[in-house]
């Protein structure tokens, strides 16, 4: 009865427009935020940053960024996981080249680089569309852990080929190195979510994002209308390539800590960022968290409750894992092409009406 | 043909009066021996026609005549072969239809070209596309500049919506409206850009007399309370006859008829076409 929009008037075209115009959504939201930002940090412990938190934090800054240009730009893109290596070795060169410089703004650099290297690769969108262009990406993909691997300046000579974070701080405290407290990573990521989805959000309710949706559903009356398809598909893949290019930056300098090109960001991270959109839901930015959420809980929740609960063998979980990932993704594509994040505006109309059916 | 003549002499800049009493202005838009060919298939073959400023012009013709390539040259998708087109006065550059677009261009299309994903009202500001000057900075910060402007032209949208009476549908995603709704729609996103010159391809194409009779009354509102100079391609004669102030008449890629409706109604070159000949 609490979820209500009538007699809740709009009297400025900038209360009508607001994220949440209902008052419970809105209400939810600053509590979710609060205890984001004042609870969590007080109670997080080393598991669940590790196997929970930062995982889903990360993954969702590149699943906000990917839903840029897949969810809202209709570009579709394989190469997120060699666009998060851009991010990764962009911060580790600029950690080790500027020292003295705070990683945050490393970490910002980082998605810069990246950004104009996702300009780069969005060139031959523009003439080319749908499963070509995927397939155009794919070499992005490659090529870029290729270059990681085989160019020795990226990981400045170390003999193991990896990199690894050194240990840097804010005000004093340390965001990466292995000295750094659970809580400190978790708000060092928590800020960076938390300024990303507000911008994305922005940038898609504004003139930005009605050009990428409108070359998205329909490219032809996009450009009659005066949208430059050069300048949208660009500027998608550009600000898209910001925000992948931070989480990789995340990843590997606060969650990992140290990485090996190939194995982390290969093609099986380009699929695990597209499938937590497409579960999540394209073009949504709760889409973005949902399937971000949805993608690091499951295999936790079925390695508890399988080889905790029922004594499975690990090896044994792990493949039910692929086969349940695997069906929900079939599920959801025939169910509800447009995700978690559709079922729940489904949810929200009829909780709206609720108790009456009409 | 003696009008027709008459008319290709008129000067540029003068207005005249039709014979139904309203005065249109100069000439705004000239095609100037237009040719379009598609390989070995000629769509558009040596059509010089003009449009004149505040007037509802209309291209008809059977089918396959060439009136949508036509309107294609106008908006900038196809580049014509030969031949010129003027506007304001001005030979315009081989052009990208966004470039025409910022020249005041606007166009609505015989299968509707809505973007089925965001609501009616989104839909509409895409119209205004053109007008929003602030930067990708100050959208991501939104507070300031971008929300300011986008509140600005959310105003100009609203007028739009109570104009042509959709506003109930606002918030409605442009996916679920029905056929009628949908080419309302259209017509207000083309509306929301404040179009010098619009361009309506089959408006009226698959309606029932009263929706035909709504848009038949909105299209002379919009040119009436805004001036906006209207082209329009329609295969309902009846629609056609009474509301533009001329016509041109195509078939088979080439120009039978420009006129009045009166004059092209008595033309025997469109009558032939419409009808048929008897051969003998």
């Amino acid at each position: 009865m609490l979820y209500r929009e009538a007699g809740d008037f709009k009297t400025s075209y900038s209360d009508d427009s607001q994220t949440f115009p209902i008052r419970f959504d809105r209400v939810a939201y600053y509590i979710v935020i609060g205890v984001a930002f004042l609870v969590v940090p007080f109670v997080v412990n080393d598991y669940w940053l590790n196997a929970i938190l930062l995982p889903f934090l990360i993954y969702a800054i590149a699943a906000l960024g990917l839903n840029i240009l897949t969810g809202y730009g209709g570009q579709v893109s394989l190469g997120t996981g060699g666009f998060m290596a851009v991010g990764a070795y962009a911060c580790y060169k600029l950690m080790t080249a500027f020292p003295d410089v705070n990683i945050f703004f490393h970490v910002i650099i980082a998605g810069g680089i990246t950004a104009l290297v996702g300009l780069l690769f969005g060139l031959p969108s523009l003439r080319i569309k749908g499963f070509y262009l995927a397939v155009a990406t794919l070499a992005a993909q490659f090529f870029l852990v290729w270059l990681f691997n085989r160019v020795p300046w990226f990981y400045n000579y170390s003999a193991s080929g990896q990199i690894s974070a050194p240990e840097r701080s804010v005000f004093g405290i340390n965001i990466t190195g292995p000295e750094t407290e659970a809580w400190a990573a978790y708000l060092f990521c928590l800020v960076f979510v938390f300024v990303s989805a507000w911008v994305v959000r922005n940038l898609t309710r504004g003139a930005a994002g009605r050009k990428w949706m409108a070359i998205r559903d329909m490219d032809i009356a996009a450009e009659i209308i005066g949208v430059n398809p050069l300048r949208a598909k660009l500027s998608a893949f550009a600000v898209s390539s910001f925000f992948v290019g931070i989480a990789g930056a995340l990843f590997f300098a606060v969650y990992l800590g140290a990485v090996e090109v190939g194995e982390v960001f290969g093609i099986q991270k380009s699929f695990l960022v597209l499938f937590m959109i497409i579960i999540g839901g394209l073009g949504s930015i709760f889409g973005s968290f949902a399937g971000a959420a949805f993608m690091v809980l499951l295999p936790v929740l079925l390695k508890n409750v399988l080889v905790g609960g029922l004594g499975w063998a690990t090896d044994l979980a792990a493949h039910l894992e692929f086969m349940v990932v695997g069906g929900l993704i079939l599920f959801f594509l025939i169910v509800e092409p447009h995700g978690l994040a559709a079922l729940w505006k489904v949810a929200k109309e009829k909780l709206r009406l609720w108790p009456f059916p009409h | 043909m003696t009008s027709q003549t008459a008319q290709e002499t008129t000067q540029d800049t003068d207005s005249f009066v039709t014979p139904d009493g309203r005065t249109i202005g100069g000439v705004i838009m000239e095609m100037k021996n237009i040719t379009l060919r598609f390989g070995g298939v000629v769509a558009i073959q040596d059509i010089s026609f003009d449009i004149r400023e505040g007037e509802i012009r209309a291209i008809i013709g059977p089918n396959g005549a060439g009136k949508s390539s036509m309107l294609n040259v106008i908006s900038g998708f196809y580049v014509p072969q030969d031949g010129e087109v003027w506007y304001h006065g001005a030979r315009r550059p081989r052009m990208r239809p966004y470039q025409v677009a910022e020249q005041g261009i606007a166009r609505t299309f015989q299968n509707i070209a809505l973007f089925d994903g965001m609501s009616v009202l989104d839909n509409i500001m895409t119209g205004r596309l053109t007008m929003m000057k602030s930067n990708m900075l100050q959208q991501a910060l939104w507070f300031g500049k971008a929300e300011r402007e986008e509140n600005a032209h959310r105003e100009q949208v609203e007028k739009v919506i109570d104009f042509l009476e959709i506003q109930n549908i606002r918030k409605t995603p442009v996916g679920r409206l029905p056929y009628g709704l949908k080419k309302r729609v259209e017509l207000a996103r083309a509306l929301a850009a404040e179009p010098k010159l619009l361009l309506l391809d089959e408006p009226m194409a698959g309606m029932n007399v009263e929706e035909k009779e709504d848009m038949s009354r909105f299209i002379l509102d919009v040119n009436d309370e805004f001036g906006t100079t209207i082209a329009l391609i329609e295969h309902d004669m009846g629609v056609v006859m009474d509301l533009s102030d001329r016509v041109v008449v195509m078939d088979y890629g080439k120009k039978i008829g420009d006129g009045t409706p009166d004059e092209v109604r008595g033309n025997q070159a469109v009558i032939d076409a419409y009808l048929g000949v008897a051969h003998d």
